[in-house]
């Protein structure tokens, strides 16, 4: 008998808790077996992008990528089917950008006034932007396309993004952060005699800059993804977001759609939103987890 | 609700508080004003003239076969939406909460789906379910199932169940995997001390201990299935066949838009309206005693 086997055993067994050998296997194979299944649809999208239209139409399709790489996204971004699908990436990138910055900054602003000041009709202006917190485009949709229709401002940058930044998420996050800036911060400017914008700027504005930055991941993915309300605004092709565009890409009636663009298509609207979640990953987790506190 | 130091002046505060005031107030307050408005007329479909009807669109609506099945259609899918993206979410969640090594590695690629718009997620899962070329549908016509959701009711539901069920697994997964992470080791070691298995630990001790993230979670799952989905109805079914898919904001949207018929469109948006109203009440009820916890 071996010393150790005399020392009494206090440590729970080996694969109890965590695994070890033929358990710790079963445990990765399960994962990747989730991974497969879940990416699944996006593997065969890219498949489907990289082989010709008759080796899709007459199923089975390839599980493998073919050669047709370049001719695919070549066709897909200079010609597309209604308009490249370059343009529609440039439209996207505007209204993802414009709808991210144009929040952070309405919502920096009004939150920077909600928290540090006191004036009058403060109570009423503060009810009236958190209500917005409720209404998703979704609901108002007829009368929101009535005034901007209004405006002139179909089929125009600026239909696209301002509707969307009306909520008041940001605001009532940075309200929250700005909430928890220490007192003696502000003190200290006043008694420095700093004016309020000079506090913002050399201060809170620094302060806030990881979550400005984690907002922003989150915000660009919400512009990025937006579909009905391009839908009903952008009625001139050159305006098309690419990811209401790819619907327009399907032929109506029985004309055979041209798969092998279509797919390349959808792996080019997905790209930028994922290189900015993966390259962000945590700041974007720390986004998701704060915006939906 | 307010800082105890703060800034003089109210002239700056108003200042900085107008944009996001002005653009409430034209995108969002106007808007949903002019839906309660229209909500209590009958307009004729060239807009020429308006009859008022006080609260018979309701009355209408409320009768209407179609209408109500569409209430139904909606409970139906977003129950089905949160079930089917939580629980392989949950289950993933817990197996890769066993691994020390790898779990980063993993929830990188399971984060992807997240950041694909629902439209596009939606063309993804018409490409593989697609009656004519998809890959799926045709291994199970091999199989002698002839799969059909272009005709078959149940089959259409499934199909855009999953598909809007699927980018929120990375979503679910992504918060189950946080608070898994944040359960202390000591007590699961005490338990397997103790002699519990890994199943009656995670029925008695991990999953109770999950219970505000799940709470959360239901709240949030059902509120994207009910309004942010429209892409994938959209581009899979466009509420279809005979109606089966559509859910409330497709309604709004297809009675407005397509079937220009405003005053019923207004007054299901005021309907929404309350509906999302009551749910962001009771997810703000639940936030406050989460912070209880």
């Amino acid at each position: 008998m071996t010393l150790s086997a005399l020392k009494p055993h206090i440590e729970p067994a080996p694969g109890m808790v965590e695994q070890r050998g033929l358990g710790l296997w079963f445990t990765h194979a399960i994962m990747i077996f989730g991974v497969l299944i879940v990416f699944f649809p996006i593997w065969l999208a890219f498949v489907a992008s990289t082989v010709t239209q008759p080796e899709i139409v007459s199923p089975p399709m390839p599980l493998w990528p073919g050669d047709q790489f370049i001719t695919n996204y070549k066709k897909a971004l200079f010609s597309g089917v209604n308009v490249p699908v370059a343009t529609m990436l440039v439209n996207s990138l505007v209204m993802a950008i414009g709808i991210a910055v144009g929040k952070i900054v309405i919502s920096l602003l009004s939150a920077f006034a909600i928290v540090y000041f006191r004036f009058p009709g403060k109570k009423m202006f503060f009810w009236l932007i958190f209500i917005t917190l409720m209404l998703p485009v979704e609901v108002r949709i007829v009368p929101t396309y009535e005034i901007v229709a209004g405006f002139g401002m179909l089929n125009s940058y600026g239909g696209l993004i301002f509707p969307l930044i009306a909520s008041a998420t940001a605001t009532f996050l940075f309200r929250q952060f700005f909430m928890t800036v220490p007192d003696e911060l502000a003190e200290a400017a006043r008694v420095d005699g700093a004016r309020p914008m000079r506090f913002f700027w050399d201060i809170l504005f620094p302060m806030s800059r990881t979550n400005i930055a984690a907002l922003f991941v989150i915000l660009f993915i919400y512009g990025w993804n937006q579909y009905l309300w391009p839908l009903l605004i952008t009625t001139d092709p050159e305006m098309n977001t690419i990811v209401m565009g790819i619907k327009q890409m399907f032929p109506s009636g029985d004309d055979v759609a041209d798969w092998p663009v279509i797919m390349a298509t959808s792996i080019l609207a997905m790209i930028p939103p994922v290189i900015v979640v993966i390259s962000m990953q945590k700041l974007f987790i720390r986004g998701l987890v704060d915006s939906e506190k | 609700m307010e800082k105890r130091v703060t800034f003089k002046g109210w002239l700056l505060p108003l200042l900085l508080i107008t944009p996001q005031v002005l653009v409430s107030a034209v995108f969002f307050f106007y808007p949903a004003g002019q839906a309660v408005w229209q909500s209590l007329f009958i307009q004729d479909p060239f807009g020429l003239s308006m009859q008022y009807v006080g609260l018979g669109n309701f009355e209408y609506l409320l009768s209407d076969p179609y209408y109500r099945a569409s209430f139904l259609t909606t409970g139906l899918f977003s129950i089905l939406v949160t079930l089917v993206s939580m629980v392989p979410a949950l289950f993933l969640a817990v197996v890769a909460d066993r691994l020390i090594k790898g779990a980063g590695a993993y929830r990188t690629m399971l984060i992807w789906p997240y950041a694909v718009a629902p439209a596009i997620a939606g063309v993804l899962w018409l490409f593989m379910f697609n009656t004519r070329v998809g890959v799926v549908s045709w291994y199970l016509g091999n199989l002698g199932y002839d799969w059909n959701h272009v005709l078959n009711g149940s089959e259409a539901m499934g199909l855009v169940v999953v598909s809007s069920a699927w980018g929120r697994i990375s979503y679910n997964f992504l918060f189950f995997f946080a608070a898994l992470q944040s359960v202390p080791k000591s007590i699961i070691e005490a338990a397997a001390i103790d002699g519990a298995r890994f199943w009656k630990r995670f029925w008695t001790i991990v999953l109770p201990l999950l219970s505000p993230t799940t709470f959360f979670l239901l709240v949030v799952n059902l509120v994207y299935a009910f309004f942010e989905t429209f892409g994938v109805i959209h581009t899979i079914t466009a509420g279809g066949p005979q109606q089966s898919t559509t859910i409330l904001v497709y309604k709004v949207f297809s009675d407005g838009f397509v079937g220009q018929d405003l005053g019923s469109s207004a007054a299901q948006s005021v309907i929404l309206l309350f509906v999302v109203g009551a749910l962001t009440v009771f997810q703000f009820k639940f936030v406050e005693r989460r912070v209880h916890y």
